[in-house]
């Protein structure tokens, strides 16, 4: 049964990258489409914590590879920093010790490219979120938006990079898979559209109750995000931030941006009515407000 | 400057006005001021520091950490500095909009204050920068990011320095002597005021909606959707204490360029301006507890960061609110002066909150400032004060205009 699903993906994987990285290219968004971009579905209770993905993920972004005395341990956190882009993780939970991948969850909405004001940060019709760095100016902006804190700095650089997942985006370009993805051994990364591994993960749940806990990390968090989780604990025991917001969170800047035009045409006009209702009053003595 | 090469190309008629630009160029009055003696040791100290930072990256001689990637230079010299500056659109708007003439002697200084705030504060964002070659992509170029505040932030700091630059020009065109430029600058000066003011609304309030997004990393004490408007709002009396705080020192420092009339109606202008200063907090406040009401933030009180949060609020809002009243009831010149100060460390705390001590409050790596970033921020300050003492002691800023202006 599962034999099944996972050659079905294997076979979206390579075919169906390679058709619709070519013909998506210039595909124009809309509402309709807003599941039909790439994202990625990990599900936790096939990871084996092998840290496959972080070698292959080094390895295809020209990263130091990962020091093979630095594994997961329950109770020490790694973080992604400016030298690796992906880890992998172990909790002790209530069902044992699972391990858990990190990296840009490739938000539908994403903040930090609402942030960048050079649009260094791009969210690709194809669903990956990449940095582009002819056109970033370092302003870190996209770090202090990002909810997940996932864009890393080079502080020690004079020519500075912002060091975060971009789901291969250039892999894609080629219809290849992500490198991790395609690194995986237990299959616990699947690659697809994100309708795809919604409707996947889902069947997943419903097909084992008793293996998963009945919910999706990234169906609704911040939005939406194309990177999903599958978890067999609540997602809380996998230090995963669960009071995150449902919406969007460019949608915070939206009211402020969208006065911004209003005040630009009321405000001069205002301040020139008042200007010629004052203009003769020489002895204005007295202070206003 | 290096006008040498550019002063031998000019045809004789300008050459007299290089000269006297040349000759302005060397410093007036004594070198061993108290002053003097403490900037310059921290400038040059400044400087091989920002020559460090371009060598070796951000990091060797900030502290700033990949979860805290803003620190002092953000939260302080660009979001606290321009809070101080708004001074100059708040008097602009009493002067030229509201035409209350007896605030025009301290237009000038206002202004000049202002667009060397906006030059040195904005221009330090540029040492914080890892790609600063980049910087000019949202200005020019195909890569607007139209949908960012700091988008919106970067064109209105640039705008409103441009309309600040108009607004002064006149002073410059007379200090050159140069009466057919005054005139035609001061012409323009009606329509950069209301260009600026317009500017001045939105990116006071822009700077607080930059935080908008960082909704899980501030404490909920101090965020919430209101920030920009509590941004704009404060920066009203967070500019007038600066114009407080800023008049009283120039008018002991440079007490030989102002005119007997003005220091006589100093006083009065700073007592009136302790009044809006007051009803500007007490719409600050009353905000502040309106929101805090609504959202139910009473358990988050007893907490440190509530005591934090109380210490702000009545200590530096409340407390010098009601010093403005009193100050103003009394005539009291020394109780305003206590005051602004006041309140003024109570913008630094505010701002220090949102952007810095308040930002990822619960990480498990504080951010605190290495001795080499606040010694960056000084050597800013430092030389912005003396370009400001530079142009004070030879432009026409607080002294009277030459007789020829006919505006006066
Ligand atoms: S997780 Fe952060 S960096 Fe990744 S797309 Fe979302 S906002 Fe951007
Ligand atoms: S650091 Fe670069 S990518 Fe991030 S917001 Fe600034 S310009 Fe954009």
């Amino acid at each position: 049964m599962s034999i099944d699903r996972r050659s079905f993906f294997k076979a979206l994987g390579v075919t169906g990258v390679t058709l619709a990285a070519g013909s998506r290219l210039n595909a124009s968004p809309s509402a309709a489409n807003k599941d039909e971009f790439y994202g990625m579905l990990y599900d936790s209770t096939r990871c084996a914590g092998c840290q496959g993905c972080e070698f292959a993920c080094a390895d295809a972004h020209g990263l130091p590879a990962p020091n093979f005395e630095d594994v997961p341990v329950a109770g020490t956190l790694r973080k992604t920093d400016e030298t690796r882009r992906t880890v992998i993780n172990a909790y002790q939970t209530s069902k044992g010790d699972i391990y858990v991948k990190r990296q840009c969850m490739h938000c539908n909405d994403p903040a930090c490219t609402a942030a960048c004001l050079t649009k260094a940060m791009f969210k690709n019709e194809q669903g990956p979120v990449s940095w582009r760095g002819n056109k970033c100016m370092g302003c870190r902006y996209c770090m202090v938006s990002c909810p997940f804190d996932i864009p890393k700095f080079e502080y020690h650089s004079p020519n500075p990079k912002i060091e975060k997942c971009d789901m291969c985006f250039d892999r894609l370009k080629e219809g290849l898979k992500p490198a991790c993805a395609e690194q995986c051994p237990t299959e616990a990364i699947v690659f697809g559209t994100r309708r795809e591994l919604l409707t996947e993960a889902k069947k997943r749940i419903n097909d084992n109750p008793g293996q998963y806990h009945d919910y999706i990390y990234g169906e609704h968090e911040a939005g939406g995000t194309g990177f999903l989780y599958l978890s067999p604990v609540p997602f809380e025991e996998l230090g995963f931030n669960t009071t995150l917001q449902k919406s969007s969170y460019p949608a915070l800047t939206k009211g402020f941006l969208y006065a911004v035009p209003s005040i630009f045409v009321l405000w001069p006009a205002l301040l020139l009515g008042l200007q010629q209702a004052t203009k003769n009053n020489d002895k204005n003595e007295e202070e206003h407000e | 400057m290096s006008n040498g090469n550019y002063t031998a190309q000019q045809a004789t008629g300008t050459k007299s006005t290089w000269k006297f630009i040349l000759s302005e160029l060397k410093p007036k009055g004594k070198l061993l001021t108290p002053f003097n003696i403490i900037s310059v040791p921290i400038i040059l100290t400044g400087i091989v520091l920002i020559v460090i930072r371009f060598w070796k990256g951000i990091g060797s001689i900030t502290n700033l950490t990949q979860e805290v990637p803003w620190g002092l230079w953000i939260g302080f010299d660009v979001v606290t500095g321009v809070a101080f500056a708004g001074g100059a659109y708040v008097i602009t708007f009493m002067v030229y909009i509201l035409n209350m003439k007896k605030y025009h002697s301290i237009v000038r200084v206002t202004v000049l204050n202002g667009f060397l705030a906006y030059l040195f504060y904005a221009g330090a964002l540029l040492l914080d920068l890892g790609r600063p070659w980049n910087v000019i992509n949202p200005i020019i170029g195909n890569s607007f990011g139209t949908s960012s505040v700091l988008f919106l932030v970067a064109w209105h700091f640039l705008l409103y320095m441009i309309a600040e630059l108009i607004e002064f020009s006149p002073a410059v065109a007379e200090w050159l002597g140069a009466r057919k430029a005054q005139k035609i600058l001061s012409g323009m000066t009606l329509g950069a005021v209301i260009f600026g003011i317009t500017l001045s609304t939105l990116h006071q309030s822009g700077l607080g909606a930059l935080f908008l997004m960082a909704k899980d990393k501030i404490h909920p004490l101090w965020y919430s959707e209101f920030i920009p408007i509590m941004f704009f709002v404060s920066s009203i009396f967070a500019g007038l204490s600066m114009v407080i705080f800023e008049g009283s020192i120039s008018h002991r420092v440079f007490s030989d360029q102002i005119s007997e009339s003005n220091q006589k109606g100093h006083h009065n202008i700073i007592h009136s301006l302790s009044k809006i200063c007051a009803v500007a907090m007490f719409a600050y406040f009353t905000l502040n507890v309106l929101v805090f009401v609504h959202e139910k933030r009473w358990s988050l009180l007893n907490s440190p960061m509530g005591y934090w949060y109380l210490t702000e609020m009545l200590g530096f809002v409340l407390l010098p609110m009601i010093l403005f009243f009193m100050s103003y009831r009394k005539r009291n010149i020394t109780l305003i002066k206590v005051a602004s100060l006041m309140t003024m460390a109570g913008i630094i705390l505010n701002r220090l909150n949102i952007s810095v001590i308040g930002f990822k409050w619960d990480a498990v790596n504080h951010y605190y400032p290495s001795w080499m970033e606040i010694t960056v921020t000084l050597a800013v300050i430092f030389t912005e004060i003396w370009i400001f003492r530079w142009v004070i002691r030879r432009m026409p800023v607080l002294r009277e205009t030459p007789g020829w202006n006919s505006d006066k």
